[in-house]
């Protein structure tokens, strides 16, 4: 392997939008990852045992389970939104400095209503 | 010097798309970038549709659940999205580890569970939708 000299490291840079998104929707990725092993939790219980269901229902229905099904709708709805963008970007359009900032912060605004449009119904329904 | 030819011409005769294939940092192409537009394109209404669901299976008991993906529609819907996350998943969770993880052993090794636990969840998920459904 060449050792070749490294160019100066993230820390010294101010965090751009264009830099915080781009990570984010990795994060989000791997997050959702972790929470899809909670929906896997979720079919199995169900087709289990009316036991199995309640367990899984009361912890959804506990201050952690409701933390985590907000930390995942938003992520969801991220990961949505980025992931929009990204195919865009793939056919070739969207890359031009405004376009680029004006998406970047649609998709900020559209994750924070869309979540909270979502859960405003959700506690509607309830 | 014609084996020197012969295998220059092999070489050069070679496509692009040729060259490019197998190559990539998991020598794999550019299969797996493909797929995963496209399983990130079916999970754009997939995703919307499950989002609403949940919100209408607020409180619902076993039967209620039942009752609801014995309708052929969502259980379809519901297929489609198991098999369209956990595709997606592994092959963006495949990516993270190619970028981050730079030991060999350690980032075979990631790659190899990253694959079995989406495979063997994907397995779990659909089993227990057509036990549901069906």
């Amino acid at each position: 392997m060449v050792v070749r000299p490294l160019s100066p490291h993230l820390q010294v840079y101010r965090w751009p939008l264009s830099m915080v998104l781009s990570i984010s929707h990795r994060i989000t990725g791997v997050g959702l990852s972790a929470g899809t092993l909670v929906l896997a939790w979720w079919l199995v219980a169900a087709a289990s045992s009316e036991d199995a269901f309640a367990t899984v229902q009361w912890f959804l229905s506990s201050w952690l389970g409701v933390l985590v099904l907000l930390g995942w709708s938003a992520a969801l709805i991220f990961h949505l939104c980025t992931g929009i963008r990204h195919l865009v970007w793939d056919t070739g359009r969207g890359f031009d400095n405004r376009i680029y900032r004006t998406t970047g912060w649609l998709v900020v605004g559209a994750t924070i209503g869309l979540t909270l449009i979502v859960w405003i119904i959700g506690f509607v329904v309830w | 010097m014609a084996d020197v030819e012969k295998t220059l011409n092999v070489a050069v005769r070679r496509s692009q798309l040729g060259r490019a294939r197998g190559l990539g940092a998991a020598r794999a192409g550019s299969g797996a970038w493909w797929i995963e537009r496209l399983t990130g394109l079916a999970l754009i209404p997939l995703s919307l549709w499950f989002i609403a669901s949940a919100i209408s299976l607020e409180g619902a008991s076993r039967a209620d659940i039942v009752a609801w993906l014995h309708a052929p529609v969502p259980l379809v819907l519901m297929l489609c999205l198991i098999i369209a996350t956990f595709w997606h998943m592994e092959l963006g969770l495949r990516v993270v580890v190619e970028d981050y993880v730079h030991h060999e052993a350690t980032r075979l090794t990631s790659l190899l569970l990253i694959r079995a636990l989406c495979i063997l969840a994907a397995l779990f998920c659909l089993v227990a939708a057509l036990e549901l459904g069906l």
